[in-house]
This record gives structure tokens, C-alpha cells and sequence, in this order.
């Protein structure tokens, strides 16, 4: 204990890291049976089903069945640079999670007063723009270590998306730095707190996503090629180039490119919300204290949802499975419910539910285009990013800058 | 030994292990790897000194794009192994022992030279640490700095035009 | 804290190992490489110098720096393809026409 007492922000540090990644490799894993799910459904059919209940138990399957595929390594391929590649990738799709900050407030963690982001850095945005930038060698190097065709092809024509919308990403979001003035999350976010009241009690939420609303649709477009999900996935669409960069890695390094994928997909999700979505606020006036009981309540209907689903399902281990989660979750909005709108259990959890929420949205917003949306052709997309994408980004920087110059700010 | 101290030792010694996988690597694409892994080093070093845009600028621009830049034209044009050459016996015997009495003699007068920080005052130091915010920099580039600056996005877009112009293949 | 010595230093260091590597490689794209080592500990140069003098004019040199080695690498790996492309071959030494 005394090295906790000696080294009291490590230790805590180290708390958080834990939990984080903890949290994240579930989300992870839970956001894939959701996106099958949902694609399943856009598609008139039922996604896993057999699996567990309702196919809730997919996602271990599909992990165990990925430790324990053989692992095969092309033999010509370059050996360094092959192994690197998924750690490369993944370890950098996690690390850019580090910066990202979940709600205002400050919790006591044995004994030490910290907030709620694993490291709160001054000049946040721009170093997660830098992390994620490195992570484009993930993919280059992937293509180009297997020594073989699809994945040369795949891999540069990847890169060379990454690294065109990435442009347009940086530039979409200058637009709000030039609003809210720095670049710390918390900067940010607080400069989207005031809302103006012209309207009794609730008028529109000062979010960026309102004055910015290209800069919103610009970064959302850029962040979809940026993370190769569809309308952008040619480079390792299945019907074009067999499975693009990834073709030639088998069982745990390719699950290692699929989390990456969607670890890219959740960063770039939560920093839409903190630039963009007002990140932990609430959309409510914050008169308005029964918005305090959201999360118990949401918490609350979902668990009596779950139990009365449950009861009527068609599967035996849905039957048994899902009224017991429903209790639970009825349980721990009860627990919600225990601290009173004074108490600071209840202001701790209302950041983190609004921000959770709101990455949700965005998280189906994702799935939903996939289920959706056709895919561009290459050289579609590469002119679409810089012919179109670009030239939007700019002029929404340029006219962002002549209003916040005509409009005087110190 | 303090935590600056650990950072330092640890940082510098990728940064020499990185130059030296430079030199040492077979593959251009390991090079370039271990370039890479140079500048995320010396960007921690930059955080160390205070620069904390810097840092973010370094591993944004250099080890996101340019870097990028050599690993893509180094896959297009199908690098190979570099051909192992023999180090002529006057490079080895000679040049080696005269780099490593380079080094100490270096060593020691950097030293002894910024040791007591005698000469600072006379180098035109400022009173009391300027703090290297973004705020701060970005006030010197645009008032103080704006020629070189516009001179500069003069100077990429000429860089561009001529990177296009030289790249592209002839019309047959 | 960490003398300031110790940064010039290694900038010296990381400035020789890429004389070492200029000289005794023979891939243009290494030379290349060996470049932005020596810009780059150069840069290091600039920043230990700037946190030491308390000034902000070495880091806006850095920028600068960084800025002009981004537009040189680009004019110059776009020569470099033009020369692999003319004498088939990436190695410095069959760049030899003009010898006499």
C-alpha cells in the first residue's frame, strides 16, 4: 500500500487504464453482434440468433473461434513489418481512446480526486488527429508485407484514402476550434454549454452541430472513408479485391485489423460528439432537474422491456436469460434512482449517460449506412475527396473565419 | 534520477537505435520503420523541453504524412534488398576511432559550455520560462513571422505543382 | 531537469549517424531518409535552445523547418521516381552520366 500511497496518480492512472480497456474490448465486441444484428434487420432477416439468446453469446464464438484458427504466414512474406501491422494498428486505435474524456466531473478513486479521462491533455484534439495519423502504417504495411497481389492493392489504395479524407477531416473541425478557442476537450465542450434563451425554458442547445453544420456533414463523410467503413470500403470489399489489405492474415491478427476497425469507428464517434454534439451536455435547459431521473428511467424501461420480451420469446435460453438481465438492469436503476437531485452520485452519471447516448446514435448512424448505402467506386471516391470534400471543408473554414472576425472575438 | 530524467534516457536511446536501424537495415521499408520510430521519439523529447505543438506537429506532419510519403514511393518503386557493401578497411580502422574521439571531445565541450548556464545571459535569454503554447506561437508566426509564413504556402504550392508535374508519365 | 547539454548532444549524435548514413548507403530514398534524420536533429537542436533561452523564436524556426523538409521531401521523391524511371534502377551510383 505504500506504493499506492508513493505513487498515487499512477496507481489511479492505472485503475482507469484498466477499466477503459476493459470496457472498450466489450464495446467492441458487443458493437459487432450489434451491427449484424441491425444490418440483419435492415435486411429482413434475424442476424445471430442461435447463439446464446438471440445471439448475444456471437461475439465469444467468434473470439474463441479466432484464437484457435491456425496461423498462417505467406512465406515469402516480409517478417517484421507483417507482425507488426495488426499490433501497429490496434495498439494505436486504443491509444487515441486515452484523450478522450467522458463527462465533467471529478470522482474520488481511492482517495485521489480525478477526472474522468485517462489523460487530460492540453492540446487533445490535435494529438489524437496525430495518433490516428500514424495508424494509416497499419494498413500500408499490411498490404505491402504479404507479397501478394490484393493485398499491394488493397493496401495502397487504403492508405492513400486514409490519407486524402484525412485532410478534410482536420479541416472540417478547424471550424470549431476556431469557435470554441482550444484545444482541450473540456474547452470545447464547455464553450457548448450557454445556450440562448428565446424561447421561455428550452431553445436549441448551443452544440457546434448547428452553426457548423457542414463542418458536421464534411467531418462525418471524411470520418466514414477515414475508418474504411461503407459508402468508402472498396479497398477491402470482398466482391473487388478478396478482402483487400487484410487478405493473407489468418486467426488472431486479423481479429487484431477487425478490432481496429471498429476501435477507429468508436474514436472517431466520440470525437464527433465532443466537437460536435455538445459531447456530455444535455440537450434539456438545466432548470429542468427531473432530467437527472433519465438514465434510471431509461434504465428502468429498458429492464421491464427486457423481462417482458423475455417471457414472450420463442427460444428456451432467451426465456431464462432475458428476464433475469431485465431484473438487473431494473436494479440498477433503482440504485440510480437512490441519490436525489442534490447528491453528487446522480451529476456524476448524467455526463457519462448523454455522452454514451449520443456515441450510440452515431454508432447506428454508422451500421445504418452500411445496411444501406451502395459503395463508391475507387476513383469515385478519390475525386469525390478531392474535388468535393476539400474545397466544402475549406470554405466552411474560410467562412467560419469571417464571422468570428465580423463578430469581434477577443 | 528523476521521471524527466528516465523519459530522457529512454527516448534518447530510441532515437540512436532508431538512426542506427537506419543505417543498418536491409530493407528501405525497415528504414523508413526505424525513422519512424525517430521522430515519435524525438516528439516525446519535444514534450519533455515544453513544446507541446511542436511534438503534436512533428508526429502529425512528419511521421503521419511525410514518412507515409517514403513508405509509399519506396513500395511503388519495388525497393529491393540493399546490396551489402564492403566497408573499405580505411573507413573501419581509422574513421571509426576518429568518430568515437569526435564524440568525447564534443561531449566535453558541450558540457563545459552549458553547464553553469554562465553564458545565457550574455546569448540573450529572457527572464523567467515562456510557456510554449499554441497561443503563444501562433501570436509569433502571424505577426512577427507572417512573411516567412506566406512565403511558405507559396513555397508548397510550388512544391505540389512540381511533385505533379515531374510524377506524372509522359503521354505516349 | 534535464541539463541542457545532454539535448545538443544527442542532436550532435543523431546528426552524425546521418552523415554516416548520406555517405555509406547506396538507395536514393535511404539518402533521402538520412536527410530528414539530420533536419530532424537539427530541430531538436532548435527546441532544446528555445526552452533554454526562454525564447518562442526557436520553435517557430521548428515549424518552419518541418514545413520546408515536408515540401522538399515531396519535390524530391517525385525526382527520384523520374530517375528510377529513366535509368531503371535505384541505386546512387548508376546515376553516372555526366562522369567523366
Amino acid at each position: 500500500m505504500e506504493f499506492v500511497s508513493q505513487h498515487p496518480v499512477l496507481v489511479v492512472s492505472l485503475i482507469k487504464i484498466a477499466i477503459a480497456l476493459f470496457v472498450v474490448m466489450t464495446a467492441l465486441a458487443y458493437l459487432t453482434w450489434f451491427e449484424r444484428k441491425v444490418v440483419a434487420r435492415i435486411q429482413s432477416r434475424w442476424g445471430p440468433y442461435w447463439v446464446g439468446p438471440h445471439g448475444l453469446l456471437q461475439p465469444l464464438a467468434d473470439g474463441i473461434k479466432f484464437l484457435f484458427k491456425e496461423d498462417v504466414v505467406p512465406p515469402t512474406a516480409d517478417k517484421v513489418s507483417y507482425l507488426l501491422a495488426p499490433f501497429l494498428a490496434l495498439a494505436l486505435a486504443l491509444t487515441t481512446l486515452a484523450l478522450v474524456p467522458i463527462g465533467p466531473a471529478s470522482i474520488n478513486v481511492l482517495g485521489q480526486q480525478t477526472q474522468l479521462v485517462i489523460s487530460h491533455s492540453n492540446i487533445a484534439l490535435i494529438l489524437l488527429f496525430a495518433i490516428s495519423s500514424i495508424g494509416i502504417y497499419g494498413v500500408v504495411l499490411a498490404g505491402w508485407s504479404s507479397n501478394s497481389k490484393y493485398p499491394l492493392m488493397g493496401g495502397l489504395r487504403s492508405s492513400a484514402q486514409m490519407i486524402s479524407y484525412e485532410v478534410s477531416l482536420t479541416l472540417s473541425v478547424v471550424g470549431v476550434l476556431l469557435l470554441a478557442g482550444s484545444f482541450d476537450f473540456y474547452d470545447i465542450v464547455g464553450s457548448q454549454a450557454h445556450w440562448p434563451h428565446f424561447l421561455s425554458q428550452w431553445s436549441l442547445p448551443k452544440w457546434y452541430v448547428f452553426p457548423q453544420f457542414l463542418g458536421f456533414s464534411c467531418y462525418l463523410t471524411a470520418a466514414f472513408a477515414e475508418t474504411n467503413r461503407v459508402p468508402f470500403d472498396l479497398p477491402e470489399a470482398e466482391t473487388e479485391l478478396v478482402a483487400g489489405f487484410h487478405t493473407e492474415y489468418s486467426a488472431f491478427k486479423f481479429a487484431m485489423f477487425f478490432m481496429a476497425e471498429y476501435a477507429n469507428m468508436i474514436t472517431v464517434s466520440c470525437l464527433a460528439t465532443l466537437l460536435f454534439l455538445g459531447g456530455w451536455l444535455s440537450p434539456l435547459p438545466e432548470s429542468w432537474r427531473w432530467q437527472l431521473y433519465l438514465p434510471a428511467a431509461g434504465l428502468i424501461i429498458g429492464g421491464i422491456a427486457l423481462i417482458i420480451g423475455g417471457l414472450r420469446s420463442v427460444q428456451w435460453n432467451a426465456k431464462a436469460v432475458f428476464p433475469v438481465l431485465g431484473i438487473v438492469c431494473i436494479g440498477i436503476g433503482y440504485i440510480c434512482t437512490l441519490t436525489g437531485p442534490g447528491d453528487p452520485v446522480a451529476e456524476v452519471i448524467q455526463g457519462p449517460f448523454w455522452f454514451i447516448t449520443k456515441v450510440f446514435f452515431l454508432l447506428f448512424f454508422y451500421v445504418w449506412a452500411r445496411g444501406t448505402l451502395p459503395r463508391f467506386r475507387y476513383d469515385q471516391l478519390m475525386s469525390f475527396g478531392w474535388k468535393f470534400l476539400l474545397p466544402l471543408s475549406l470554405i466552411n473554414l474560410v467562412a467560419t473565419g469571417f464571422v468570428v472576425v465580423l463578430r469581434g472575438r477577443p | 534520477m528523476s521521471v524527466a530524467m528516465v523519459v530522457f534516457i529512454v527516448c534518447g536511446a530510441l532515437t540512436i537505435l532508431g538512426a542506427i536501424g537506419l543505417i543498418l537495415a536491409r530493407e528501405p521499408v525497415h528504414s523508413a520503420l526505424s525513422l519512424v520510430l525517430v521522430m515519435i521519439a524525438l516528439a516525446v523529447l519535444y514534450l519533455l523541453l515544453g513544446a507541446a505543438f511542436i511534438a503534436a506537429i512533428q508526429i502529425l506532419v512528419y511521421g503521419g504524412a511525410i514518412m507515409v510519403l517514403f513508405v509509399f514511393v519506396i513500395m511503388l518503386l519495388n525497393a529491393g534488398v540493399e546490396v551489402r557493401t564492403n566497408l573499405s578497411r580505411i573507413a573501419f580502422w581509422v574513421g571509426l576511432p576518429l568518430a568515437v574521439l569526435f564524440l568525447i571531445e564534443m561531449v566535453y565541450s558541450l558540457s563545459h559550455q552549458y553547464a553553469a548556464g554562465t553564458t545565457l545571459a550574455s546569448a540573450g535569454a529572457v527572464a523567467g520560462p515562456v510557456p510554449a503554447s499554441t497561443e503563444e506561437l501562433s501570436m509569433k508566426i502571424f505577426t512577427e513571422f507572417v512573411l516567412p509564413f506566406e512565403l511558405t504556402s507559396i513555397l508548397i504550392l510550388i512544391a505540389i505543382l512540381g511533385a505533379l508535374v515531374l510524377a506524372k508519365k509522359e503521354a505516349s | 531537469m534535464v541539463p541542457i547539454s545532454y539535448y545538443i548532444i544527442l542532436s550532435g549524435i543523431l546528426f552524425g549517424l546521418g552523415v554516416i548514413a548520406f555517405i555509406f548507403k547506396r538507395n536514393i530514398i535511404t539518402i533521402f531518409m538520412s536527410i530528414e534524420l539530420m533536419l530532424n536533429a537539427v530541430n531538436l537542436a532548435f527546441v532544446a535552445f528555445s526552452r533554454e533561452f526562454n525564447q518562442l523564436d526557436g520553435l517557430v524556426f521548428v515549424f518552419f523547418v518541418i514545413v520546408v523538409a515536408a515540401a522538399e521531401a515531396a519535390v524530391g521523391l517525385a525526382i527520384v521516381m523520374v530517375i528510377a524511371r529513366n535509368r531503371k534502377s535505384l541505386n546512387v551510383e548508376d546515376v553516372n552520366l555526366l562522369k567523366f
